[in-house]
């Protein structure tokens, strides 16, 4: 079983991007849990969110404390959210940022595969502004997850809510992200 | 998104989709916190003409139970939800519906019970509930909250229970939680649950009846011994209902609790709700380490299963009795119906109470196993323990 664990900051979609990896990994089969952590959340403050996936029935109902993975979507958790928090040499930490993996090493001493991605930019220059679905395409990539059948859930989810053209937008933001990493 | 019949789906959801498949007349419910998303989903599902039924909402929990018993005592098939603070202020009417033999069917979402006011998991609030009259399915899994749910139909409306039932999942860990769930066709849960018939309709103008009127001491008692009657036939038809729903879904439900790698069992816990599936990871794994340990997870709390509890614990050498509710003053809720259960077996048991999860608190793996390694020692002194509490 895999564990991932998100930090966002509430209203930049986090918890989305969490619930669209577990749309995205029931169609290869999987078996997955998204649950975001309930505190006094509000618009900008630290939020975490979960991903639980394996190959077989999920029983387990405590929450994640050592996540093989955790992926962070803003910039400034990096310092504000601990988000090496159970993480050990052999998991993987994706943040969001300009700064290079060495650099982000430096910043929290964390000893295993830092993989950065400027999903910021990515967002900016898709013109769809939020991080979380390019983080998603980086993390995606990082899974070895399948290209196609992940882009189809996104865009059928996303479908839902938004406009064409903002979904357009933002399927280009997964794949910048996505390919930035692969 | 599904994947054939499979769906990433929340409690929440799953629950407002039976809700949506069982297509009740009426659903009475407070649309305002403490209510969960359920209703929210199912109100969507009736704004978008997917289902006929007719959404009251109320201006309190008190009155959507009172709006829901009038519901069905007019002959109407009725449902709600609620939670925590919300089952409370219904709690009058609560008893009202299960002494009208009224068949509602109610999910709630367990959380905790204010003071401190708390908005997570625990069992305070259905266990607040368990001498009202209804009867207390408890869920593992949004799976099994959304098969209780159809069952509860079936169950509600059996002719010689007629009475409410109260379906609980977890608040949060099932409800909030998005987890691989399996609905079955429309058409299906339609055919399942048939179509209701009430047998003595208020609102039937042709054959008049008097309902819940006001009983002196000469007939009070004997009206509330029906009840006990109606009670002492849930098992049963509980287990019918079950085959019924296996026939129909290829689910294998066939008693009245979950035993999980019990029959050999030296030691064994008892746990309700989603907590029993997490225990179920630490018994695979100390399994692995060959200690023969096991679990019982009640679906049935009310009318508790006595006899069958009895018979799957009494040879035992400890079991660890984990509650998520206190009764203060006393043991917790379901250590004193295992207790009860087994009070005339002759070779009982070590039996020890645990209480842990109380307004949201976590409960891990480790900690279970630490409860297991507790039920070997055979000096363990009876005292109540507080799992993962500060002391």
């Amino acid at each position: 079983m895999k564990e991932i664990r998100w930090h966002g900051r509430g209203g930049q979609g986090a918890k989305t991007a969490s619930q669209l990896l577990a749309d995205i990994n029931l169609q290869e089969g999987k078996f997955v849990q998204s649950f975001p952590e309930y505190g006094p959340e509000r618009s900008g403050a630290p939020i975490r969110a979960y991903n639980r996936i394996s190959d077989e029935k999920i029983r387990v109902h405590s929450g994640v404390y050592e996540p093989d993975m955790v992926a962070v979507v803003d910039p400034t958790l990096l310092k504000a959210a601990n988000p090496t928090d159970g993480l050990s040499e052999k998991d993987i930490l994706l943040v969001n940022t300009t700064k290079s993996p060495e650099k982000v090493r430096s910043e929290t001493n964390f000893d295993g595969k830092i993989v950065t991605i400027d999903a910021s930019g990515i967002a900016e220059q898709a013109g769809s502004g939020f991080a979380n679905i390019p983080t998603l395409g980086a993390l995606v990539g990082v899974l070895d997850t399948d290209y196609e059948i992940a882009k189809k859930e996104v865009e059928k989810a996303l479908s839902k809510k938004l406009a064409e053209e903002i979904v357009e937008m933002n399927l280009e933001a997964f794949k910048l992200g996505y390919e930035a990493v692969n | 998104m599904s994947n054939g019949n499979k769906d990433v789906l929340t409690g929440h959801q799953v629950v407002a989709n039976a809700m949506r498949q069982v297509e009740p007349d009426v659903v009475a419910a407070y649309p305002i916190t403490p209510q969960s998303e359920i209703v929210e989903y199912f109100s969507q599902f009736v704004a978008d003409g997917e289902v006929d039924s007719e959404v009251i909402t109320v201006e309190s929990e008190h009155s959507a139970m009172s709006a829901c018993v009038g519901s069905a005592a007019a002959g109407a098939r009725t449902m709600t939800a609620t939670a925590s603070q919300g089952l409370a202020l219904m709690m009058e009417i609560v008893y009202i519906a299960a002494s009208m033999r009224t068949p509602i069917v109610m999910t709630v979402a367990n959380r905790a019970l204010s003071g401190p006011i708390n908005i997570h998991c625990d069992h305070s609030d259905s266990m607040a509930a368990r001498d009202s009259g209804v009867i207390q399915l408890y869920g593992e899994d949004a799976q099994e909250a959304y098969e209780f749910t159809l069952m509860a139909q079936r169950l509600a409306e059996s002719e010689d229970v007629l009475l409410p039932v109260m379906v609980t999942l977890d608040g949060f860990t099932l409800t909030h939680t998005a987890q691989v769930a399996e609905l079955l066709p429309d058409e299906s849960v339609k055919e399942f649950v048939g179509e209701y018939e009430a047998r003595y309709p208020l609102l039937d103008v042709e054959n008049p009846t008097t309902q819940g009127p006001f009983d002196m001491p000469d007939y009070y008692f004997e009206h509330k011994l029906q009840q006990v009657e109606a009670m002492s036939n849930v098992p049963d038809r509980f287990l019918e209902v079950q085959d019924e729903f296996n026939q129909l879904s290829g689910s294998n439900y066939d008693g009245l609790f979950d035993s999980y790698k019990l029959d050999d069992a030296d030691y064994a816990v008892v746990i309700l709700g989603s907590t029993a599936g997490t225990a179920k990871v630490v018994v695979d794994q100390l399994r692995e380490q060959g200690k023969k340990v096991g679990l019982l997870k009640p679906w049935l709390f009310r009318p508790f299963p006595e006899e069958k509890i009895s018979k799957a614990l009494r040879d035992k050498e400890a079991v660890g009795v984990l509650d998520r509710s206190l009764s203060f003053g006393s043991s917790g809720p379901l250590y004193l119906e295992v207790s009860s259960a087994l009070s005339e077996e002759d070779n009982k048991p070590r039996l020890y109470n645990y209480t842990y999860g109380l307004g949201g608190r976590d409960i891990k793996e480790e900690q279970i196993a630490e409860v297991f390694e507790d039920l070997e020692d055979p000096d363990l002194e009876h005292e109540m323990r507080y799992i993962g509490a500060r002391q």
